[in-house]
């Protein structure tokens, strides 16, 4: 196999939840060494707890989620309130390429880990700091999560029925902004090959989201009208819809483009009610996009989603089931291509999770290890890495520095 | 004036709509020189898409267009005709990227595959970007932005209040999933660029528009994938609520933060019940303590409780839409939005991007072209031809 592109990048992370770990995720599936720093008195909270409340841990190392965040990673466990370990921290910003976090901004500052007292000791070195709106502006000590950055991000509010409430929708958008963090993460890492300069990024979680409906502000800017919310509808497609399949609340979506699709469409459903005049053109479609669905709705309630979608598939119209869960993990697709890969985790035995969302044909990206227990590389990261003798580690550990 | 982080990076872009641009444009606003090609007469999809100023549609005044195009230099080209397959092939020798989002199989049909661009040009990245990859049952599929979100199971995942039985899902607002794509085709192609410089080598990077929508909820489907059938959870309190002039969302997600919402609300006896004690017994109690805040909430008003609530350090956010966002002072003081001239559509405010980078910032060196904007400049000065070679080529359909 050839390098791994990240190969020999370090990373010093401090990132916890879901929006941060995303971002190391990505850049250890593609070959950096991820040192993940947490202590006992501050775990990332993944460890013991869903933000779906379910059941609180008591264990540090039995977590699913955690386990699904953190793969490639390793641990390292430092209590931050004591002195010594901050030094421990620039002795390993020292050999490290990036530091990635996203605490309340000005926390690490007040530990003396901000931007510029690493940059003093490593002058390249790339820091990113995630938070939910930036931290810069009057606003930067401001908190949120996923759902919170999707109100204020302008998502939610483009998002659901069209006679109904917004939608804050939730993980993905953590994992967006995470997506985000690991692309700007990367492109400083390009300029730093180029020129040896490192640099300070600061990313506004809110912001990212923002840049991902973007169209819609270049809207406003145009006509002073906001987008609201739609429901399954298209601007100009019909029809464009969600419809109801045979068994209990499972759904298929259908949308045509162009008048090819349509007669297709017409062909397989062979309802002579949608030869009527006022569906010939997309105009009109649209127009009576209301009597349309009914009558699509009456001939996919008899079928499952499947058989829909390889039927219109077939005939060229672009359908869909739309998956949940349960029906997601058992689509062709996925399986065929080997999306999900079994993980060993030494704790929670055998998992299949998502592997690398990209397929490179000469570096492949991939899940070489499970996600760390905790304080699982703390010997390889204070002996081999900084070269502290043991009986110094034990002295730490002993003072609860290693912790 | 400082370069960009991506200086020095020559990307060709064969791509419509959403997507694939986007991935280019990601790179563009960092500093790569960006050649888009556009098939004559019409030229990309998302100029007829709109939104359009007044609503009147104009191939220059497209918004999605602007937007997923800025930075960008922009020509004409048809590679179904031979000269204009020989024209991709030798922009393609000039260029460290391509990036394409072609129906698998359309792009050996035109002589443009990985293969035969890497025999030209061997340090070639060519990012293929399609609904299910190239591969698979579903590489032929038809899908829109509907069936991928949909598809991908985005819309039945809810983290703080479950989904109503009998309603249908809902698609993500706007183009999410095909922005999701894009990113993530970004994030591979600068990973792709970086092991280049290691090895002087390119490669093929097959994206799964699919795939990578299903990774962005890689909790959720693992946990499907190793339990079908797992608990289903009451969901977070508070979560939306309603406000006198629209919606809030509060994520009390830790007992702190809770407790800071009970101070928020003026320390109403309800919630010093047993019920209300910590995150277990909220949830379970949902149904009951709900109700409640929804009741509070809704005399409220959002912008003054995110104020007050964020004092407090409560997780809060007011649903805002477009206009509200691009009012926010936060946003204004970071400088998110920023005017762009255009010689058609004219000056506009645009959204920059999320990530501040402090030696090499987000900069808007130009609009989105007009159609074959640099055709001459390109065909002309890059490949060489005559300036009367132009007026053939445009007469012969190829650009």
């Amino acid at each position: 196999m050839s390098r791994l592109p990240l190969a020999g990048v370090r990373i010093v992370d401090f990132t916890w939840a879901w929006a941060g770990p995303q971002a190391t995720l990505l850049l250890g599936m593609l070959g950096a060494e991820i040192i993940k720093i947490e202590s006992r008195a501050r775990l990332d909270h993944t460890r013991l707890r869903s933000l779906m409340a379910g059941p609180t841990l008591a264990s540090p190392d039995h977590s699913v989620i955690f386990a699904d965040l953190n793969v490639n990673k390793l641990s390292l466990t430092l209590n931050l309130t004591h002195a010594e370990a901050v030094e421990i921290i620039k002795r390993l910003v020292k050999v490290s390429d990036v530091v990635a976090e996203n605490m309340r901004p000005g926390v690490l500052q007040r530990l003396g880990l901000g931007y510029e007292a690493l940059r003093a000791v490593k002058p390249d070195i790339i820091m990113l700091s995630s938070s939910a709106v930036g931290s810069t502006g009057p606003e930067r000590t401001y908190v949120g999560y996923a759902p919170n950055f999707a109100a204020l991000g302008g998502i939610a509010h483009i998002t659901g029925p069209a006679e109904g409430p917004p939608t804050p929708l939730s993980g993905a958008i953590d994992l967006r902004v995470g997506t985000t963090s690991a692309f700007a993460i990367l492109a400083a890492l390009y300029h730093r090959a180029r020129t040896g300069r490192g640099q300070y990024i600061d990313l506004s979680s809110t912001e990212a989201i923002s840049a991902m409906i973007g169209d819609t502000f270049v809207e406003h800017a145009m006509n002073g009208h906001s987008p609201g919310r739609a429901g399954n509808r298209d601007r100009t497609m019909a029809p464009h819809n969600c419809y109801p399949c045979a068994e209990d609340d499972r759904w298929v979506t259908i949308a045509v483009a162009t008048d090819d699709e349509w007669r297709a469409l017409c062909a397989v459903i062979a309802d002579p009610r949608l030869e009527d005049e006022r569906f010939s053109d997309g105009y009109g479609r649209w127009l009576n996009q209301d009597e349309l669905d009914q009558i699509i709705s009456e001939w996919t309630a008899s079928r499952s989603p499947q058989e829909v979608t390889e039927t219109l598939q077939a005939a060229g119209v672009a359908a869909m089931p739309a998956h949940d869960g349960r029906s997601l993990v058992r689509d062709p697709q996925l399986r065929e291509r080997g999306l999900m890969e079994w993980v060993e985790h030494p704790l929670s035995g055998r998992r299949l999770m998502a592997g690398p969302p990209w397929r490179f044909s000469r570096t492949p990206a991939s899940i070489r290890q499970p996600a760390p227990l905790l304080g699982q590389h703390n010997h390889y990261v204070l002996h081999e890495l900084l070269g502290m003798p043991e009986e110094e580690i034990q002295r730490l550990v002993d003072e609860g520095v290693v912790d | 004036m400082s370069d960009g982080a991506l200086q020095g990076v020559r990307l060709l872009e064969y791509g419509q709509l959403v997507s694939a641009p986007y991935c280019a444009k990601l790179l563009a606003d960092l500093g790569a020189e960006v050649i888009k090609i556009e098939e004559p007469p019409a030229g990309d999809p998302a100029r007829r898409r709109g939104p359009f100023p007044d609503d009147i549609p104009h191939p220059e005044k497209s918004g999605l267009f602007l937007y997923v195009n800025t930075n960008k230099l922009g020509v004409t080209l048809d590679p179904s005709t031979p000269t204009g397959r020989l024209m991709f092939q030798r922009l393609a020798q000039q260029a460290d990227v391509l990036v394409e989002d072609r129906p698998p199989g359309e792009m050996e049909r035109l002589g443009l595959d990985y293969a035969t661009l890497s025999d030209l040009n061997p340090g070639l990245i060519v990012t293929s970007i399609t609904p299910f990859g190239q591969t698979g049952p579903y590489k032929d599929y038809k899908c829109y932005h509907l069936n991928l979100y949909h598809a991908s199971g985005h819309s039945s995942f809810f983290y703080v209040a479950p989904k109503k039985d009998k309603e249908p899902p809902i698609v993500g607002g706007g183009w999410v999933g095909e922005y999701d794509a894009g990113l993530m085709a970004a994030v591979a192609t600068v990973a792709a660029l970086l092991a280049r410089l290691a090895t002087g080598e390119g490669q093929h990077i097959d994206i799964s528009k699919f795939e990578t929508m299903v990774t962005l909820e890689r909790v959720a489907v693992s946990g499907y994938a190793n339990n079908p059938d797992p608990p289903q959870l009451p969901g977070m309190v508070a979560g939306l609520l309603p406000s006198q002039d629209g919606h809030v969302v509060i994520v009390p997600a830790q007992n702190h933060q809770w407790d800071a919402l009970v101070q928020l609300m003026g320390n109403p006896p309800w919630a010093q019940e047993e019920r209300c004690r910590n995150e277990v017994s909220r949830a379970l109690n949902r149904d009951d303590i709900q109700p409640l805040l929804e009741e509070w909430a809704s005399q409220q008003y959002k912008e003054d409780l995110y104020v007050r609530g964020q004092e407090l350090s409560v997780p809060i956010g007011p649903v805002r839409n477009a206009g509200e966002v691009m009012q926010w002072p936060q946003a204004r003081h970071r400088g998110f939005f920023a005017e762009i001239d255009h010689p058609v559509a004219g000056r506009l405010e645009y959204p920059t991007a999320a990530y501040g980078l402090s030696e090499t910032p987000w900069r808007a060196r130009r609009a989105a072209p007009v159609l074959g904007e640099h055709n001459e400049e390109i065909y002309c000065h890059r490949l060489g031809l005559a300036p009367g070679d132009l007026v053939r080529l445009a007469g012969a359909g190829v650009i």
